[in-house]
């Protein structure tokens, strides 16, 4: 109540300003007059008495100004005032406005895109009910224990967490009976949705009781998005029958939009059963306690009461059980929970984030630096402007308060332009598939980077605007009057040499820093792959797409590369199952061990390489 | 002018307060009552007593009314309010107070301490 109080006096006092100001001009020269008669008394001429009273009462304006103080409700119309003021001197030097706001919307863009990218990956949990108490399992590269077999004895033997679920990712062709297509999906536990504790938007889930063994749950559950962009928000599509690598699964449900998986850089098309995971492809995975690749996740709540410490212990001494039990099949190295999203790749996305946003700080540093000294010789060149005005009864802090009013406008000019940009760039970014289909980053523009955007338009404004604070605190308005514009401030001062010196390190370390990453990249598009890539073709297919498993898919193959072999022009086929990039889901890694090695336990393993099956073409293929 | 004193910080709108009690003035009638009642022993410069007259109307101490002076010139004039009467009470003791210790403390000789 007395805020609102405060408030409505403040409007009302702003709105009063003129007549106010008008009063008091009055009231001054009353006083004057006053004293201007008892001068004349005394014997003087009026106009000498006049004069004689003006200098009695000192700087008029100066007490002006002090009595609108002594008044308050002041800030509005000062502020507009400076707002005003600042505008006219901004449009006066057209050119030092547009470098400064161009300079800061490129360096607060850079930062708000990084932000953008941050916020999407790291910062933000996943999109599922309290999201904060979800932990993972770490997964590395390196021999883990994360196969299906060992994911049932940690889901059933451990004492920290309320239930785990687990998925793996799957690529498969998807006929809905009209256009067979390649589609991305998560072979997830019966209680992947239950342990996320999310509600069908349509239908319903699958559940922990569907699963009774190898292929008993032929269940289909759509996301959101691609039951819009393939079935057209079609409500009758539960129930239907459509065929994933050519067998047939029942449409139940559709996931809530917004639920994209719980990965952050990729989301899928569909859900079904892990334990259909053979007519899905990668054959059957589910029984072999070695294989690592049949879990890319683990991941539950935890129990109340239990903490993250704790939680990993539990975990490892399972792990370390369960190397112990399986000693052939099992490795297992002490690791720590971890938010569900980014798996095993959380730990270098999150150094990468980390260093660009450190590289577009010490841009929006350098660009600071930079409007500084920018910012200081726009001042200097107003060195006589700022005279007159102390002159004539201005007070310092008006001036300052002044200067940071431009300051204020450029930045909030250059974040606004900078916001547009990364607000664009970022609608591509997540609209952007550079490896093809599942990749995806979850960045979205919202409320938190446009307050990221200000927060740092404003601090830069302090930044950069503090720079010629102190001359025009010291500066003499008789003598910079008396000497004429010739006289400028701070020529002999280093705060400017200083900036420039911060302004050029900071430009030598971007600089160096990413004409090191422009190398890389360039060394590792013309690395030496071992053979010549030029000539030659890459034909790729998914058998299991076609239906072809288990016996079939050799006889297939060969079929293959006789065909195409007798394809004009084509000098030599060979064949691989599968190639990077996506080293996850291309290659299996095999156990090697020493000539001498009797015991083949894990902890014996010399080398784990990545194994590929190639046909006989595939190692003689050589440019003519 | 070398005899007058300077005013100590906050004295002087504890002065207009009680120039004013004495009567409703102008602005420059209360620089010359200030004159008159310290025996033109102090030095105020005249626009300062302005910002002071401003923030006693706007504490709530003073009221000010436009009215015509003994010159037969428009001039605003400045009175006690309820409030500012008794401010007033409050600040003259408290002064009187202060400088009686003050005073008491510098006249002190050292067979007293």
């Amino acid at each position: 109540m007395k805020l609102l109080d405060l408030l409505r006096f403040r409007i009302a006092t702003f709105f009063q300003r003129s007549q106010m100001n008008a009063e008091m001009e009055e009231e001054l020269r009353s006083h004057i007059q006053h004293r201007a008669d008892d001068l004349k008394r005394s014997g003087l001429s009026r106009a000498e008495s006049e004069r004689r009273a003006r200098i009695e009462f000192g700087g008029r304006e100066k007490f002006k100004e002090e009595c609108r103080e002594a008044l308050g409700g002041n800030l509005i119309g000062t502020s507009l005032q400076d707002v005003r003021y600042s505008l006219r001197m901004l449009r006066k030097s057209r050119g030092f406005t547009i470098a400064a706001v161009l300079t800061l919307a490129l360096a607060i863009g850079a930062n708000a895109v990084v932000f953008g990218i941050m916020d999407g990956l790291v910062l933000r949990p996943l999109h599922v009910p309290q999201a904060e108490s979800l932990l993972a399992t770490e997964s590395a590269d390196d021999p883990v224990w994360q196969s299906y077999p060992n994911y049932l004895d940690l889901r059933d033997r451990n004492r920290s967490f309320e239930d785990l679920a687990a998925f793996t990712m799957v690529f498969v062709g998807l006929d809905t009976g009209r256009d067979p297509s390649a589609a991305t999906g998560y072979a997830a536990t019966g209680n992947y949705f239950d342990v996320l504790r999310i509600q069908p938007s349509l239908g319903t889930f699958f559940h922990s009781s569907d699963e009774h063994g190898p292929d008993s749950a032929p269940y289909l559950v759509l996301t959101y998005g691609y039951w819009h962009s393939r079935f057209h928000d079609d409500r009758g599509v539960v129930g239907r029958v459509v065929l994933v690598n050519k067998h047939p699964f029942t449409v139940i449900g559709v996931a809530p939009p917004g639920f994209q998986g719980t990965l952050l850089f990729g989301s899928p098309d569909f859900f079904v059963p892990i334990v259909n995971q053979e007519q899905l492809g990668g054959g059957n995975t589910l029984s072999e306690r070695g294989n690592n690749h049949a879990i890319f996740e683990v991941f539950g709540h935890l129990k109340p009461g239990v903490t993250p410490a704790q939680a990993a212990a539990d975990v490892n001494a399972l792990g370390a059980n369960l190397a112990k039990a399986y000693p052939k099949e099992v490795s297992h190295q002490s690791s720590s929970l971890s938010r569900p999203g980014l798996t095993s790749f959380g730990g270098p996305v999150r150094a990468f984030v980390a260093g660009l946003m450190l590289l577009a700080g010490l841009i929006l540093l350098a660009s600071c630096a930079n409007l500084g000294s920018l910012f200081a010789v726009h001042a200097a060149d107003r060195s006589r402007e700022v005279a007159l005005r102390l002159a004539l009864g201005s007070s310092r802090r008006r001036i300052l308060r002044q200067l940071f009013t431009e300051a204020i406008l450029i930045s909030l000019a250059g974040g606004a332009l900078g916001l547009m940009g990364s607000v664009a760039l970022l609608r591509r970014l997540s609209t952007w598939q550079p490896f093809g289909a599942p990749l995806h980053l979850p960045v979205s523009p919202d409320a938190k980077l446009y307050v990221v955007a200000l927060a740092l338009a404003l601090v830069s404004a302090l930044l950069f605007g503090i720079v010629p604070v102190r001359q025009v605190l010291r500066s003499n308005p008789y003598e910079v009057v008396k000497a004429g514009s010739s006289s400028r401030f701070g020529r002999r001062i280093s705060v400017r040499d200083l900036l420039l010196v911060l302004q050029i390190a900071l430009c030598a370390v971007l600089v160096t820093s990413s004409m090191v990453a422009v190398r890389g990249l360039a060394r590792s598009l013309h690395a030496n792959f071992g053979f010549e890539p030029r000539n030659t073709m890459l034909l790729g297919a998914n058998l299991a797409m076609g239906g072809y498993s288990g016996d079939k898919v050799l006889p297939m193959q060969k079929r293959l590369i006789e065909a195409m072999e007798t394809i004009p022009g084509v000098d030599q086929v060979g064949l691989v199952n599968s190639y990077p990039p996506l080293v996850y889901a291309a290659a299996r890694r095999a156990n090697v061990f020493n000539d001498e090695t009797r015991d083949l336990s894990q902890l014996n393993v010399a080398i784990m390489p990545y194994r590929y099956d190639v046909s006989p073409g595939y190692l003689i293929l050589q440019p003519q | 002018m070398a005899d007058q004193a300077q005013l100590l910080p906050g004295t002087l709108d504890l002065l207009i307060l009680r120039a004013v009690s004495l009567g409703p003035l102008h602005g420059y009638g209360i620089l010359l009552r200030i004159g008159q009642i310290s025996g033109s022993a102090l030095l105020i410069e005249q626009g300062a007593l302005y910002p002071g007259l401003f923030r006693l109307v706007r504490q709530g101490l003073l009221k000010a009314s436009w009215g015509t002076s003994e010159n037969n010139r428009r001039a605003k004039f400045y009175d006690l309010t309820a409030a500012g009467r008794k401010r007033l009470r409050e600040e003259t003791d408290s002064w009187n107070r202060l400088a009686a210790a003050i005073a008491r403390a510098l006249s002190q000789q050292p067979e007293e301490v």
